[in-house]
């Protein structure tokens, strides 16, 4: 058999050679008259760096404010991170008007509400739970539920009354287990 | 004439496959083990050419043959040679033809191992790897084709993706995801043969299956690991992990092969969820594919889209065939599976394994709905919306605590049924755990109801599973009168499989510990230092001594370097570093972390003023960070320990 | 009990398939309609850095009111020295700009998180640009007008709304075809 395998893997090996060979010719004829694709521009260039607009260092209470609002809005220019955690400019930017917003008196809400009228409600990173969007919200609780309710049902219709000489030979079956290391382990 | 090479090794290599996958079953059919065997061959030669095809491309960056598409992509002359070997899967194209490379190697030990073994299980399991392979090298000449020829041949290329070659983990994270991720094909790869070749009506595949599972179980896990610490070490924000679309579709299979590792054992040891199991293995493969296409693609991430041609295609009719396949091959299954029906009692280690299951499938369910959901609502009501962070962990909160619970309680139950009396002796402990975790917990200054509940949990489920390896060294001891140490080792060589169960939860209560703890008390602070000024985050001051500038080969680097001072004293300094690439626009932040046991101190540069007069830094306070990756080692341990076989007595 | 468990399987895989099938048709890039379409463009008042040439110029440091553009279509494009897309419309934006000197329409550049000196750099380098261009502070501004990244080109109607949004390199067809249909719906009134 394994000269069988010797034999398949040689004539492969040098099929491919052949085949390489056939194809590099008219190839390199081709390549002659193909230039290369411009590669994709990428059209939404995240942050340039510039120096950075100094934070001020305010009072506690509001910072906390706008971190919380800020937590929940999305980077325009990252993958999926908050204003607050990215470390891009247009977020610092982003979570600065956020502070200058609470602090000219606006509500958490109406700071969203700006930004959602700006952005769409893509800007938030929790859809609102209403609508449409509540299936995402529901379905995942409806599947714990009902798979709750599945296996109690499963358990009680399959579980049998134990017969009462029995019950110590189950129960002291993992200290046995352990002390032989036995537990019929399959490996 | 290198890149023509390899094109022909795959070309040559999706006949052998075609061939393979094609005459394995006729063989079969006519009873001839000997062309099952020639069929093997098949396997070997694939994997023989798609390494010469690896080979010659790792020979082509490293040599700079701007000649090759992917080398004209991913190379620059100026990137340090251990990168340019590492952008193998730094892009598309490349990550393709390591993913072959992975699937082959895989096939080849596959078949290598159970050659001997009878039954057409493996012959078919060989069949549906080849059948996988020959999707990839599809891909390899078609839409994902490295070696395309460039004309003219470019005198320089633009060097691999910035945020790739900034971190030596990119050199970890990425070949064992592959791993991982490839690994998942061969249960998939068995359940098909199983079904195939009948054997599923008997329990004997799963046994093999289960390994198979392990071992790339293990190789995620410790892929996902790296992957958080990748993100926290380059990404800048102090983070690990922020369910983005690519880390979901690595943790989607994860939770429903950790599902099938635990029900497995029930259909070992009860004879039930045979079908339930199969579907696992189904749903692990999918969905690795699945994770691949959404990534891929380019479907689901809106603003950094770049386009991808046709690949995405390709994926969708791959996904559709498998499922079209295994949905058949199940449906036609599942009326012979007979299941035994019966419990013995509900307080069971069945039941929690019911449970268990029902959780890891559900947070499955919730990731993929999550991570799909904006196509969704863009496809049925024409509105974009984002589902991010907040809402995955406000929805994954309360089923990742039912699962803390689930692992305390179920090494505690025996199998089978318990009565009241064993329960309280066994529950004794792990309370004692909970009560301990949750007082130091308040003590520290948690109120959060979640984190409260997940320390307590901690507690609940690290003293259980703690107190099975003393339970068994006790009952060695009454047995054998052996010493402490030597009845645990013994104990463990004794039952790799349990003991390696137990040491992979405490390793995830690790983890679990270090996530709740460092996100509970992370600190932060942002502010612009004028040379000599200092910032303060609980307890840590820095003081910024300068703003400097280096030229490197292939970067220009920007750092700023901060004294961490200590009662008035200079006892280190963090230098976190920003590095320009000519090819990125973006700069690319090099945060730099001091860790300790107790918790990192993260300093990340966020802006300066070129002239050196200031730098803006976030001053980042992360208690027990260390703690995951730590935990993260400890899960491949455990995952390694229960690998090894059992010898028959240590 | 087998046909309907593949029955099962089916109904949830098709509507999946269907629904990635449809994803992959659409654009990625495509951010959708802006959500100002429509509206009532935000006001700014930013200081012109690049004055522009000839007839369009207006000096550096000159303020420029929204308000006080009312009654003519605004082209408004944003983009940086940094932004690779930029070079590749810079051409054409200039260039039709000056195709419609003497008619109402006015167009402005707003530099988005860049300097001065580094935008007044990249258009000698680039050749100059016809019409001027301002600086945004803070990117107030671009966040106003719910800016993703640049290049992005908004048009303004007569009316001071926002009719149109371009995300990504302009291209003189559509430039044409906007400005003109604007124009016309302006002198149709």
């Amino acid at each position: 058999m394994t000269r069988v395998r010797s034999v398949f893997a040689a004539l492969s090996l040098a099929l491919t050679l052949a085949l390489s060979l056939a194809v590099a010719m008219p190839r390199a004829l081709v390549a002659q008259q193909a230039p290369a694709a411009p590669r994709d521009t990428l059209v939404v260039t995240p942050e340039g760096l510039r120096a950075g607009a100094p934070t001020k260092a305010t009072d506690p209470a509001l910072e906390a404010r706008t971190s919380a609002v800020a937590s929940g809005l999305r980077c325009p220019v990252c993958q999926g991170l908050s204003i607050q955690d990215s470390p891009s400019e247009l977020a610092q930017q982003m979570r600065s008007l956020v502070r200058d917003q609470l602090a000219a008196g606006k509500t958490d809400e109406e700071v969203r509400a700006y930004f959602i009228s700006k952005y769409g409600e893509w800007i938030l990173l929790e859809p609102k739970a209403s609508g449409f969007n509540l299936l995402v919200y529901a379905l995942p609780v409806l599947l714990v539920v009902g798979g709750l309710g599945f296996i109690i049902t499963l358990v009680r219709r399959w579980t049998v009354a134990p017969a009462l000489g029995d019950a110590s030979d189950a129960s002291d079956a993992s200290d046995r287990d352990a002390a032989d290391g036995g537990e019929n382990s399959t490996t | 004439m290198i890149g023509t090479l390899a094109h022909g090794a795959i070309l040559v290599s999706l006949a052998v496959v075609a061939f393979g996958m094609f005459f394995i079953p006729f063989a079969i059919k006519r009873d001839r083990r000997d062309w099952v065997a020639l069929a093997y061959s098949a396997v070997y030669t694939n994997f023989l050419l798609i390494t010469v095809a690896t080979v010659a491309m790792v020979w082509a960056l490293v040599t700079h043959d701007f000649s090759l598409s992917y080398v004209a992509q991913v190379g620059s002359k100026a990137t340090p040679l251990f990168y340019t070997i590492i952008s193998l899967w730094g892009a598309l194209e490349g990550s393709i033809l390591f993913w072959a490379w992975v699937l082959a190697m895989y096939a080849a030990a596959v078949v290598w191992i159970n050659a001997d073994r009878p039954g057409n299980l493996v012959p078919y399991a060989a069949a549906a790897l080849l059948g996988i392979s020959l999707f990839f090298g599809i891909l390899l000449v078609g839409p994902a084709d490295p070696f395309k020829p460039v004309f003219p041949v470019p005198l320089d290329g633009p060097g691999p993706n910035p945020l790739l070659q900034n971190h030596i983990l990119m050199a970890v994270h990425p070949p064992l995801l592959y791993l991982g991720y490839v690994g998942m094909s061969v249960p998939f790869a068995f359940a098909v043969g199983a079904m195939l070749s009948g054997e599923v009506l008997t329990d004997d595949w799963i046994k093999i299956t289960r390994r198979w599972t392990l071992s790339s179980w293990g190789l995620l896990s410790a892929a996902i690991i790296a992957g958080m610490w990748w993100s926290y070490e380059v990404l800048g924000w102090g983070g690990y992990w922020a369910w983005d679309p690519v880390e979901n579709a690595s943790f989607m299979p994860w939770l429903t092969a950790t599902a099938f590792l635990h029900s497995v054992m029930v259909q070992e040891r009860r004879g039930m969820l045979r079908l339930w199991n199969l579907n696992l293995v189904v749903g692990t493969f999918v969905l690795t594919i699945l994770g691949t296409f959404l990534t891929r693609s380019g479907i689901i991430s809106s603003v950094h889209a770049f386009t991808t041609g046709t690949i995405g295609y390709y994926f969708l009719a791959f996904i559709a065939v498998t499922l079209l396949v295994a949905l058949a091959l199940v449906a036609g299954t599942s009326g012979r599976l007979k299941d035994e029906k019966r419990f013995d009692g509900p307080a069971s280690r069945e039941t929690v394994f019911l449970l268990n299951n029902l959780f890891l499938t559900a947070f499955m369910f919730t990731v993929l709905l999550g991570t799909l959901f904006p196509l969704v609502a863009e496809s049925v009501k024409g509105v974009k919306v984002s589902v991010g962070e907040p809402f995955f962990n406000r929805m994954s909160l309360p089923m990742i605590v039912a699962l803390l619970f689930l692992m305390g309680v179920g090494p505690a139950l025996p199998w089978k049924r318990i009565t009241m009396p064993e329960l309280k002796a066994k529950l004794r402990a792990p309370l004692v755990g909970a009560a301990v975790m949750l007082a130091i917990a308040i003590a520290v200054g948690t109120r959060n109801f979640y984190a409260l509940v997940t320390f307590a949990f901690v507690g609940f489920s690290g003293a259980s599973n703690k107190f099975e390896f003393w339970y068994g060294i006790r009952a060695r001891q009454r047995a054998h009168g052996e010493n402490y140490l030597t009845a645990l080792f013994r104990l463990m060589a004794g039952n790799r499989r349990r003991y390696g169960g137990y040491v992979a939860h405490l390793g995830i209560l690790t983890v679990a510990l270090g996530i709740a703890a460092s996100s509970t008390f992370r600190t932060e602070t942002e502010a612009t230092l004028k040379p000599g000024d200092s910032m303060t985050v609980s307890g840590h001051t820095v003081r910024l001594k300068q703003v400097w500038g280096r030229e490197e080969v292939q970067r220009s680097v920007i750092g700023a370097t901060l004294e961490i001072v200590k009662n008035g004293a200079v006892t280190g300094t963090i230098e976190p570093k920003m590095n320009f690439y000519p090819t990125s626009q973006q700069p690319v932040p090099t945060p730099q972390v001091k860790s300790s046991i107790a918790g990192d101190l993260y300093a990340n540069l966020q802006a300066f003023r070129p002239d050196g007069s200031s730098a803006t830094v976030r001053l980042i306070y992360e208690p027990m960070v260390p703690w995951i990756w730590i935990g993260g080692m400890i899960v491949v341990l455990g995952s390694v320990l229960s690998i090894l076989p059992a010898r028959s007595r240590a | 009990m087998n046909r309907t468990r593949a029955f099962l399987g089916m109904l949830i895989a098709i509507p999946l398939i269907w629904l990635f099938a449809r994803g992959m048709g659409r654009d990625p890039r495509d951010l959708g309609p802006s959500p100002l379409a429509g509206r009532e463009a935000p006001g700014f008042k930013l200081a012109v850095f690049a004055p522009g040439q000839e007839t369009l110029a207006r000096p550096a440091g000159d303020t420029v009111r929204l308000e006080s553009l009312k009654g003519q279509v605004v082209v408004l494009n944003f983009w940086a020295s940094w932004c690779l897309a930029c070079r590749d419309e810079h051409e054409i934006l200039s260039e039709v700009a000056r195709l419609y000197v003497g008619k109402p329409v006015h167009f402005l550049g707003v530099l988005y998180n860049d300097d001065a000196a580094s935008g007044n750099k990249w258009i000698a380098e680039m050749g100059g640009q016809s019409y001027p261009s301002v600086l945004d502070p803070g990117a107030r501004t671009a966040i106003d007008y719910g800016l993703y990244g640049v290049p992005e080109t908004f048009f303004l109607d007569a009316n001071g709304r926002v009719a149109f949004k371009n995300t990504g390199p302009v291209t003189a067809t559509v430039l044409h075809r906007v400005v003109d249909s604007l124009i016309a719906a302006a002198a149709a009134k």
